[in-house]
């Protein structure tokens, strides 16, 4: 095709200009990968760490129920709706246990803990002692240890609101890297919560986790299981409800890296217009004698078309490789010491292929400009000036 | 047959002054004719030959090339008369630096067809032949003579083979050896490929080699004859 070929030919002619738009475009898509996939990999580190170890769906009962019957049916019927992974129950309950200075308020969590230690990652969580064995065992997290000063082995007396007093014996400590959750709750299993607190088979809470790839699709998923379930007794959350600062924050994120993303890609195109926009000028000549020969205007302008296409598909591939190797370079710097990376890198394929698609489209687009400006060149007035 | 035909032709360009370069001009040309058209600078006839060859357009008037009436086409119709019906030559080679010698005699067969085959890619080297540049198919423009870049272009106007051949000042650039070499070629041309010539030039020497002159002076035509010191080519 010859508009491809001369295309190819006036852009190796100038191979410094040509060199020096393409390194343009190079370092432009290189920034916007850099930038782009920081920002990714952040907001996943802050999502996970944020929501990543707790349920982020959770069927509570409504009304004036304040526990789940027939929680079994319900978790059959929500396990197959699509982009739902893990689900567990817990039968909770607020308690307290004496300390030195009177007593504090705690949150008596039992767990079905094979399926639950799925989602919170319990057992990995336990530094001293070991998994609950029995129905009269709890595990308590690193803030409640150090309050009450307690050790493996020990007993622990739980009061109820109804004014039962139970005793437990301290299995093991856990630290769930939550503050709050290692203060409260006291972890024990489900069947030993539901006699406690006299729930019989019932549960409080049935938690779920969503597809790692959908954590965004929270929202949807949880009208999904209202749908499937069908009931008022039971009303369905998820985290996008709960963490509307964290969301709010994550989007102003998202904003600003479109921002930068689009500021870039606007002196992109701007750029490759400027320069392409020259080149018409300096072939003007070749320009006019193609026309002489009978070039048809749609020809002459996909020459620039493709010198636009060109540029682009080199500009924005060794772009993606700099800003990876940016990317990897930054994460080498900053890690510490022992080797932890600042910020995990997480490399989102969608993006990188969305960001060299839109350079490329942009590239192309860029070179109708120029292709514009060649329709209006008269053949005559360059033979003419000779 | 006539094969190229202007009737009633006139130019003017407007600006801050209106200038009419070419009053009121009716030619017509025979197929397979050789005419020069000769005037001094500034005479009309590079605008009379921009016309002719549907690089520019008359400000009134018609012209007809191979019995279709120009005024009547439009832009893609007219970029494929010129690049099919009409090859052109000019003073300065305009060659295309970015491709080699081959490429450039080539060109005219890329422009409307999408590849070229090993019989039109035979036909080019032939016609470098014909034009003595064989052995440079390789060289880029730059890096030959003058001389060669004009048998180049003469080559790359013969490539369509065109039914016309436009042209203006072929000469206008070359030493006297250099014009001479190209008029005996202009001339074994003709003979060999039956094409319409005309040439523009304000070389009387080159003219001579032409069967009929047709004189212009500030945009009119001032005389048309045979031209006598040399045999006319018979159909």
């Amino acid at each position: 095709m010859l508009p491809l070929k001369i295309a190819t030919r006036f852009l190796k002619s100038g191979k410094g200009q040509t060199a020096l738009i393409v390194f343009g475009i190079a370092i432009a898509v290189s920034v916007q990968i850099f930038v782009g996939l920081l920002i990714i990999g952040l907001q996943l580190s802050l999502v996970n760490s944020t929501i990543g170890n707790q349920p982020q769906i959770t069927i509570r009962p409504a009304g004036d129920n304040n526990t789940i019957k027939n929680w079994e049916i319900i978790v059959n019927q929500v396990r197959n709706v699509d982009g739902l992974d893990k689900i567990s129950v817990t039968a909770a309950g607020n308690a307290s246990v004496p300390d030195d200075n009177g007593i504090l308020p705690i949150l008596v969590q039992g767990f079905d803990f094979q399926s639950a230690d799925r989602i919170y990652g319990i057992s990995e969580s336990i530094y001293q002692g070991k998994q609950i064995q029995s129905l009269k065992q709890v595990l308590i997290g690193r803030s409640l240890e150090e309050e009450l000063e307690v050790e493996i082995g020990d007993k622990l007396p739980i009061l109820t609101p109804d004014g039962g007093v139970n005793l437990f014996e301290i299995a093991g400590f856990y630290d769930l890297g939550i503050e709050s959750i290692n203060r409260s709750w006291v972890i024990t299993n489900l069947v030993a919560a539901q006699r406690l607190f006299g729930y019989r088979d019932r549960v409080t809470e049935i938690i779920m986790t969503v597809d790692q790839d959908r954590l965004f699709d929270a929202d949807r998923i949880a009208a999904r299981i209202q749908q499937a379930v069908n009931s008022e007794d039971i009303e369905v959350t998820n985290w996008k409800d709960q963490n509307e600062e964290l969301l709010s924050g994550l989007e102003g994120q998202s904003i600003s890296s479109g921002v930068i993303q689009g500021v870039v890609l606007a002196s992109v195109v701007v750029a490759i217009s400027s320069v392409l926009s020259i080149t018409v000028l300096q072939k003007s000549r070749q320009l006019g004698i193609l026309k002489a020969m009978g070039i048809t205007d749609r020809d002459a302008s996909l020459i620039f078309v493709f010198q636009g296409l060109l540029i682009g598909l080199i500009g924005a591939t060794v772009g993606i490789a700099m800003g990876l190797g940016l990317l990897y370079a930054f994460n080498t710097f900053t890690s510490s010491a022992e080797g932890t990376a600042l910020i995990e890198i997480y490399i989102d394929y969608n993006f990188i292929i969305r960001s060299w698609v839109i350079a490329i489209s942009s590239s192309t687009l860029a070179g109708l400009i120029p292709a514009r400006r060649s329709l209006k060149l008269n053949p005559v007035d360059v033979i003419r000036e000779g | 047959m006539i094969t190229l035909e202007l009737s009633g032709v006139n130019k003017i360009y407007s600006g801050a002054y209106q200038t009419q370069v070419l009053f009121d001009i009716n030619l017509s040309f025979e197929a397979k004719t050789c005419s020069a058209i000769v005037g001094e600078s500034g005479s009309g006839k590079s605008t009379l030959m921009n016309i002719m060859g549907i690089l520019d357009t008359p400000t009134s008037g018609e012209v007809t090339i191979a019995s279709n009436l120009v005024s009547r086409m439009n832009r893609k119709q007219m970029a494929e008369i010129r690049n099919r019906t009409i090859g052109f030559v000019f003073q300065f080679h305009y060659l295309l630096p970015e491709f080699t010698v081959l490429e450039n005699v080539l060109i005219p067969h890329l422009i409307h067809n999408r590849s070229q085959s090993g019989q039109v890619l035979n036909r080019a080297r032939n016609l470098l032949d014909i034009v003595g540049i064989a052995k440079l198919e390789k060289r880029l423009p730059t890096q030959i003579s003058g001389g060669e870049q004009q048998r180049t272009a003469i080559a790359r106007a013969l490539m369509n083979n065109p039914s016309i051949i436009l042209a203006d000042e072929p000469t206008g650039n070359l030493d006297s050896v250099t014009t001479q070499n190209v008029c005996r070629l202009f001339g074994e041309i003709k003979k060999e490929f039956n094409t319409t010539f005309i040439v523009v030039t304000h070389d009387r020497t080159v003219a001579s080699h032409t069967d009929r002159i047709v004189e212009v002076r500030d945009g009119r035509i001032i005389s048309d004859k045979l031209n006598t010191k040399t045999v006319p080519e018979t159909e």
